[in-house]
């Protein structure tokens, strides 16, 4: 690829990425009320989202094979457990990455 | 007025910095990893250091990488970058309402709202008195100085880190848990949630790692459609949150 093909590459995989973040910003202008359905759709994305970030996160973990994805399991109840307890973002977050550092490193 | 103005300023920071602290220790490994890798594939770190600053999200710019390696492909290029991109629609959609209001600082809100600063500037409760165009404007830009110094770190030094980091990444991940559970422990009903997780779970074990978020969505918006009438209920029933 000569430069000027890489700084095309790269353009575009900003303008992709700028496509999907402005879209709803442009279609929706804050001058005009929103239709209803996209209010609605709005107030209900949030959780399905995070929900499925955290699958995101964890796509790559294989639990047919390896150490069967119990590394993550562990870690993911630590967190649940610490934040449960606490209520500390940063306590539970801290606290369950440790836990998998350690269980990557020294265990599996 | 300039003396307010920076008042409001400082105390959106002084909100907005603790928010992050997980991503400046995710975003710093992920950062500097995907510095050595461009610089293991042959880059300078001004590559890096650019990518980071204009397309600023994490899984794309890995992507972008082996483009960068391969034939000039600028059409697949584009398409490849919306459909890994694609999830940010829907941060959009759920962030409309929040978003007005801001401003100067809407454009910038936008161009930078990776996964990481939607998930916080979604979910976070942003204390009494202070400025939530502030607020978010913060979140963003200290989250993309984050990613854009672990990028050129990683950059530079290329090689020559070696302590062991083996799982930090996972740091991400927890953040997204705790995240999510307070979503949950929030909704009196998890209709949307239990949707999110179980469509998504199922997708990737039909469509597998690498294609499985674009049928993910579409499903979620096919079931979030079908069963407006209960969710939307459920919705204005409300939260056990006093807010």
């Amino acid at each position: 690829m000569t430069l000027s093909q890489q700084i095309v590459t790269i353009a575009l995989c900003a303008a992709g990425t700028m496509l999907t973040r402005f879209l709803p910003f442009l279609i929706f202008s804050s001058k005009k009320p929103t239709p209803k359905y996209v209010q609605y759709l709005g107030k209900a994305l949030p959780a399905a989202i995070f929900g499925m970030l955290v699958v995101y996160c964890l796509k790559n973990v294989n639990v047919f094979a390896g150490s069967h994805g119990l590394p993550e399991l562990i870690s993911i109840v630590i967190v649940i457990a610490l934040h449960l307890w606490k209520r500390q973002m940063l306590l539970s977050v801290a606290g369950g990455t440790v836990c998998y550092m350690l269980l990557v490193q020294f265990v599996f | 007025m300039k003396g307010h103005k920076e008042k409001k300023s400082a105390a959106a920071l002084k909100a907005a910095f603790p928010q992050t602290i997980p991503i400046l220790a995710g975003f710093l490994f992920l950062g500097i990893t995907y510095g050595i890798y461009m610089n293991a594939s042959g880059f300078s770190f001004i590559y890096p250091m650019i990518m980071s600053l204009v397309i600023f999200g994490g899984s794309l710019e890995f992507v972008a990488v082996q483009m960068l390696l391969s034939v000039f492909a600028p059409l697949q290029t584009l398409l490849m970058s919306v459909m890994i991109q694609a999830r940010h629609l829907f941060y959009g959609i759920a962030m409309l309402d929040k978003f007005k209001g801001t401003g100067w600082k809407k454009p910038y809100l936008i161009f930078g709202m990776c996964d990481e600063s939607f998930s916080i500037n979604c979910s976070a409760k942003i204390p009494e008195g202070v400025d939530k165009g502030w607020f978010m404007l913060w979140v963003t830009a200290l989250n993309q100085l984050y990613w854009f110094s672990g990028a050129t770190i990683g950059g530079l030094l290329g090689s020559l880190i070696t302590f062991n980091t083996e799982g930090l990444d996972f740091v991400m991940t927890a953040m997204f848990v705790v995240i999510f559970l307070d979503q949950w422990l929030k909704e009196r009903r998890h209709y949307t949630a239990l949707i999110g997780v179980s469509v998504s779970a199922a997708c990737l074990l039909i469509f597998g790692a690498d294609s499985f978020m674009v049928p993910t969505m579409a499903c979620i918006l096919c079931l979030l459609t079908v069963f407006r009438k209960p969710i939307a209920k459920s919705l204005e029933e409300g939260s056990d949150d006093p807010k």
